[in-house]
């Protein structure tokens, strides 16, 4: 099938950059003994902080570093090679395939992840396995609902990187729009500080936006935060936006198309 | 019908600029391509011409389906291209000579293997075709390197290759020589010809390069200022315009410039001599009286310069 060949090509194009994969684990493992750290000691303060407890935090740690390279959370990934195409004018190349961007670029961007989930994703977990105290999935049900929610996370990060890669169809370059988008992006999903800390409206807000996906449900629900209903309402929540933001992907697709087919360029 | 049908075609562009200091916005319509009519038939080789910005491109796009023209009729084997794109996607094969179809990173093989997918060719027919292009194309050794590190040449004949894995009817190449040494060139050319010969491909070739259409084309469509100026065979086209043959004389030893009745001596250099003389004319009567005065060790004849005469039919506008 198109699309497994698609991702497997994408897996193995990825693979080829070696050096840059072990220098982003240790790069991964570094960020996490920081902010290990850095949790430990607030918590030290505060032991019931959001609801976790000082090995949730450490764990969230971990898991977040394990995530950040596989979502491609501050852009980057085959969305990249998107704009980069529309930049140089050779996605008109794209438009002569009898195939949709959208489900191309996502088939080549859940290779990639794939890759940057065996490596950037495990790697680091190893090294804050052997130096932290961090909790395993709480058991099968949370293990598998990792995996799907893992899955889901990439996909709605993809759809958000996809929607700032076609900006470049009207800037001509997205670089603006992605180190906005990035800044959301680490805010938002919790890469920074887990969302259960944020007060009030602001913790209600960012637990509403689709950057929540992206690392705070995943890393609930391996922690076992969600179980039963609750954990299929989380992954509801994951699919929802998807649904409503792939529809915007092909939405300004057309758009883009229209502008591409109608204008000339 | 023809398989390429276009009748009074037309784009234009709506071009906004500002004047006064940007204080107020003028619309101007630019029209890329006007009163364009022509038709190719199955297995044709037309070389689309003119200098740029004639409307070359603007025209490929309309043909392809990836710019909407804004009058006239347009069709493409039966098709509307900007409606049914993706449908005419699978009949066509498009090959530009600046832009590659193939990814970058991965070895060429994975890109035929992606192609074949996307294009659902059938395995063994994908085979076939593979195995017959990577042949004459010479390309065996290149399939396993990664595409960032073939020569422009090597990329160029994966790129070819890429158009044609789905046994495209129609192949757009639009400037498939440039950059390529003479030996690649003429590989290429050979390589196209053989493939209209044996599978009736229609070729439309796009080029700045003329060699190309002399070694390709039987047909010519000289395109400028957005509608077409020629459109017939190329020795038509060479003898527009006045155009003159070369004979070029030399001589045992040096001489003062040879007369001879019908043509004229263009330049003179040591015992080698040019003789221009009206294309429809026979070189016959003129090498005998060359021959019959002067002691003659060798002579070639030059055909008209088709570029010249291209030059010629920009500045008068058309024929």
């Amino acid at each position: 099938m198109l699309y497994v060949a698609i991702a497997t090509r994408a897996f193995r194009r990825y693979s080829t950059y070696r050096a840059a994969t072990i220098a982003g684990i240790f790069t991964n493992s570094v960020f996490g003994v920081i902010y290990s750290y850095a949790y430990l000691a607030l918590w030290d303060e505060n032991p019931t902080a959001g609801g976790y407890d000082a090995t949730d935090a450490v764990t969230y740690v971990w898991l977040g570093q394990a995530l950040l390279m596989t979502i491609a959370l501050w852009g980057g990934g085959t969305t990249d090679d998107l704009a980069e195409r529309i930049r140089t004018g050779d996605v008109a190349i794209d438009l002569y395939r009898p195939v949709g961007l959208v489900g191309w670029y996502l088939a080549s961007d859940l290779g990639r992840a794939a890759y940057h989930f065996l490596t950037r994703g495990i790697g680091p977990t190893v090294i804050g396995l052997v130096v932290f105290d961090i909790r395993l999935p709480a058991g099968p049900a949370a293990a598998a609902g990792f995996a799907v929610s893992l899955v889901l996370a990439v996909v709605v990060s993809f759809t958000i990187r996809f929607l700032v890669a076609s900006s470049a169809f009207w800037l001509l370059d997205q670089s603006g729009v992605k180190v906005m988008s990035g800044a959301f992006a680490i805010f938002f999903s919790g890469m920074m500080l887990p969302l259960v800390l944020f007060p009030g409206w602001l913790g209600t807000l960012a637990n509403a936006l689709p950057w929540a996906s992206y690392i705070q449900v995943p890393a609930d629900i391996w922690l076992g935060k969600h179980t039963g209903g609750d954990l299929l309402a989380a992954l509801g929540f994951q699919v929802f936006w998807i649904v409503v933001l792939l529809g915007c992907c092909h939405a300004v697709l057309r758009a883009a198309t229209r502008k591409v087919v109608v204008q000339g360029g | 019908m023809s398989l390429i049908d276009v009748r009074d075609l037309e784009r234009t562009f709506v071009v906004r600029r500002k004047v006064d200091g940007g204080r107020r916005r003028v619309r101007d319509e630019v029209r890329a391509v006007h009163d364009l009519t022509f038709a190719i038939e199955p297995g044709e080789m037309v070389g689309y011409i003119g200098p740029n910005g004639a409307g070359k491109s603007t025209t490929i796009k309309m043909l392809t389906g990836i710019l909407v023209p804004t009058g006239g009729h347009l069709r493409v084997a039966g098709l509307d291209p900007s409606r049914d794109r993706v449908a005419l996607a699978r009949r066509i094969g498009v090959v530009f000579g600046q832009r590659t179809t193939l990814w970058w990173d991965l070895p060429l093989r994975d890109s035929f293997e992606l192609l074949q997918k996307m294009y659902r060719i059938p395995p063994a027919r994908f085979r076939a075709n593979l195995e017959r292009f990577v042949e004459l194309l010479d390309l065996r050794d290149q399939l396993d390197t990664p595409v960032r590190q073939l020569s422009l040449g090597q990329r160029m004949r994966g790129d070819i290759t890429a158009a044609l894995l789905h046994d495209p009817e129609i192949l757009y190449l639009d400037e498939p020589t440039i950059g390529l040494d003479v030996v690649s060139k003429g590989r290429l050319r050979e390589f196209l010809r053989a493939l209209n010969a044996e599978r009736g491909t229609t070729l439309v070739l796009t080029t700045h390069d003329l060699q190309d259409i002399e070694a390709l084309c039987d047909r010519v469509l000289v395109i400028d200022h957005g509608t077409a100026v020629f459109d017939g065979p190329l020795p038509a086209l060479q003898a527009q315009g006045g155009s003159t043959r070369t004979l070029v004389v030399d001589l045992v030893d040096e001489a003062p410039a040879i007369e001879v009745p019908g043509a004229v001596v263009r330049r003179v250099e040591g015992p080698r001599q040019w003789l221009s003389f009206p294309a429809e004319a026979s070189a016959a009567p003129i090498v005998a009286a060359v021959a019959a005065s002067y002691d003659v060790a060798d002579l070639s004849i030059q055909e008209p310069d088709i570029e010249e005469v291209i030059r010629d039919l920009y500045s008068r506008g058309g024929v």
